[in-house]
């Protein structure tokens, strides 16, 4: 299936990109997040959550496909 | 259960929130008579020293469509928790200097402990909840991104 993802803040700066279409084969949060580990070894130590549809999820949050996720960094907003 | 289709307002302001527009937003309100109490919250950016460096300014960026979202979720919470006559949310994004200010909540009630108590409610629920990044920068062009604690 494929997911439209979206980066913000510094972890746009550690992808250097700002949103891109991946075809994968996981259907998990938890897949994603290892998948997008793999792809920018820099966001190991970063500490960020995912937005699915807007909405913030837990890594056991089934993906079926076509949902906008964003990888969002600690927020500053205030 | 029928969706709801609401539009959601706009809370993101480009730039620093103007003392103006505060003026503003406060003589629009004078037609309500039943408000007996406005409560006020202004988040201004400080100049705070990190590792010996000063900030001079923050460059806020947010996930524009979530953050309107979460902005109309916490408003709609507000009401829901106080008995309020109006509610308001306004936060910057760009640059916005020391000094200058990034965030305005404005609540009004009959009276004053409602929109007290739902100022303090919206303003801690939006630096929780709400997608806005911010990047601490220095004079020399370095920056920091700032987490809220």
């Amino acid at each position: 299936m494929t997911l439209m993802i979206k980066y913000f803040g510094m972890i746009a700066e550690a992808t250097e990109k700002v949103d891109e279409e991946l075809n994968v084969q996981y259907s998990s949060v938890l897949g994603l997040k290892e998948d997008l580990v793999n792809r920018y070894p820099k966001l190991i130590d970063m500490n960020f959550k995912i937005a699915v549809n807007q909405q913030i999820v837990t890594d056991d949050y089934n993906l079926i496909g076509n949902e906008e996720i964003a990888l969002l960094p600690p927020f500053a907003g205030g | 259960m029928t969706e709801k289709k609401k539009k959601i307002k706009n809370s993101l302001v480009e730039g620093p929130i103007t003392p103006e527009k505060i003026a503003t937003s406060i003589a629009h309100h004078q037609v309500k008579t039943n408000i007996g109490g406005h409560d006020i919250f202004l988040g201004q950016v400080r100049a705070d020293e990190i590792d010996g460096k000063t900030v001079t300014a923050i460059d806020y960026s947010a996930y524009d469509e979530m953050a309107n979202k979460v902005f109309d979720e916490i408003r709609e919470a507000a009401f829901e928790k106080f008995d309020l006559t109006c509610g308001h949310i306004y936060h910057s994004k760009g640059i916005v200097k020391a000094g200058e200010l990034c965030l305005f909540v404005f609540t009004s009630s009959k009276h004053r402990a409602m929109a007290f108590d739902a100022t303090r409610y919206i303003t801690e629920e939006i630096k929780a909840k709400a997608p806005v990044f911010g990047k601490e920068l220095f004079e020399d062009g370095e920056y920091v991104w700032k987490e809220n604690k």
